[in-house]
């Protein structure tokens, strides 16, 4: 794919919407699936959340938080300009909305670790 | 699919999507709160055992997300590998539906 | 940046099929991307075929893919756009079909401006005739505003051939004719919205954007299509919502 035309800061807003987006609804069925079947009593609750304990997990889990946030404040962006048509300052939208995801990324790190 | 009916996937994307937006800040709060100090089933259950409001809620919010994500992935898969059609959209819909369900069932868990 | 002597300009020649064709060009002061072509086509190969008319910004005809991105070129400046190397690629532009070297086909650009209802159709005449009286219009009423401010459009494809989801999608009306049906349906002296409305909905209209913004971010004339489609979006929801169409 040809760089040149859309090295440009919305079209980056829309490949991390959409790449966000679609990890998330595929992350989606996996989590209700894994957390309902875990959910059959508390040792085995407990069990499941011992394995989130892993380093890995933990840094997975801080991905999937960075994608929860930076999909939440990019389709408010999108929807303050269809909804409310701030037509003005949409470049400095994607930047607190990336801003915004990587803060609360580093809240969950803090939290977590 | 008529135009109209895709006017109403749109509108369900949207709406869901408010939804969301409120759901998933609350989710965020709940998480990080949560992992404060390490996850417990104790904890997690003490607050959402026969708790109708929380239950109400992931009711709510798996829903709204089981939709909002297969309408996405419905739109990714027309543009990058031509998937149309009614077939399609039905398969989507179910997809939606049923990944909802997961989630009403793992919510019935907390709750129950 | 310093300016090279000059220019080595590669221009595709052919149709769909086609490859690069490579011409040095004499660099001048304040030359732009059409007298480039202008310059290869009457001094170095007068079968490369291209378009052009007014040279002033103003009919549309003239754009092209410079250096990867669609430009109207008759405003382009050459110092603009050039590597330091002197550089130059030169594309018909994309999304449209190509006629022969420089020159796309516009028909599929112009008839989805016709489907999108791209059309004034008059109030008070519909059959046509002059209304007896002037329609008053005030400048500053939100409506006039909201059309004011996608009137301006030349036509150059320039966003239509930016346009990710014209590509994904063929059927998609695309920027340019989705701006003229929000600038007709702020028009409170025009009778077909409903129609219109109707035309622009779903897949093949405004709800396949996706707010890329490539549209506002390359619009020559500094329009902002992707706001308008937003327009026609928030338009229809609250018409479907609250049963108006």
């Amino acid at each position: 794919m040809d760089l040149r035309p859309r090295s440009h800061p919305t079209y980056l807003a829309f490949v991390v919407h959409r790449v966000s987006g679609l990890l998330l609804a595929l992350f989606l069925p996996l989590h209700f699936w894994a957390l309902g079947t875990a959910i059959s009593g508390e040792a085995r609750f407990d069990g499941f959340l011992r394995w989130t304990e892993n380093p890995l997990v933990k840094a997975a889990e801080t991905g999937l938080v960075v994608l929860l946030a930076a999909h939440l404040a990019g389709g408010l962006r999108v929807m303050v300009l269809e909804f409310l048509g701030w037509r003005k300052r949409q470049k400095d939208m994607v930047a607190l909305s990336a801003g915004l995801a990587l803060l609360v990324g580093l809240l969950f790190l803090l939290n977590v670790v | 699919m008529s135009t109209r009916g895709q006017t109403h996937l749109w509108m369900v994307q949207r709406v869901t999507a408010m939804i969301l937006a409120l759901a998933v800040l609350v989710h965020l709060v709940t998480i990080i709160g949560a992992v404060r100090g390490g996850l417990s089933a104790a904890e997690i259950l003490g607050r959402t055992h026969g708790n109708g409001a929380w239950f109400a809620f992931y009711v709510v919010f798996a829903l709204s997300a089981g939709l909002h994500g297969a309408i996405g992935l419905r739109n990714i898969a027309a543009e990058t590998i031509g998937l149309r059609g009614r077939g399609a959209d039905l398969a989507w819909l179910a997809i939606g539906l049923v990944t909802a369900g997961f989630g009403i069932r793992a919510a019935y868990g907390l709750f129950a | 940046m310093a300016e090279p002597a000059s220019l080595k300009v590669s221009v595709w020649r052919g149709g769909e099929q086609g490859d690069f064709a490579r011409y040095e060009v004499p660099a001048r002061a304040n030359q732009t991307v059409l007298d480039v072509v202008t310059h290869i086509q009457r001094e170095l190969d007068p079968s490369l075929a291209y378009r052009f008319a007014c040279r002033v910004g103003m009919c549309g005809s003239c754009a092209m893919t410079v250096n990867g991105r669609a430009r109207w070129t008759c405003r382009t400046h050459v110092r603009k756009v050039v590597g330091a190397d002197g550089e130059l690629e030169l594309r018909p532009l994309a999304n449209l079909p190509v006629i022969r070297d420089l020159a796309a086909d516009l028909t599929p650009f112009f008839d989805k401006w016709q489907r999108a209802q791209g059309r004034f159709q008059p109030k008070d005449a519909t059959d046509g005739a002059v209304p007896e009286e002037f329609a008053v219009v005030p400048p500053a009423s939100k409506a006039r505003r909201e059309a004011d401010a996608g009137i301006e459009c030349i036509g150059c494809a320039v966003c239509y051939a930016s346009c990710d989801v014209v590509t994904w999608n063929p059927d998609y009306l695309g920027p340019a004719a989705l701006n003229r049906a929000w600038t007709l349906v702020n028009d409170v002296r025009d009778a077909g919205h409903g129609e219109r409305l109707d035309a622009v909905a779903g897949d093949a209209g405004c709800h396949s954007c996706h707010s890329t913004q490539s549209c506002t971010e390359r619009c020559p004339k500094n329009l902002d299509p992707s706001s308008a489609i937003a327009g026609l979006k928030r338009r229809l929801f609250w018409d479907t919502l609250l049963g108006r169409r």
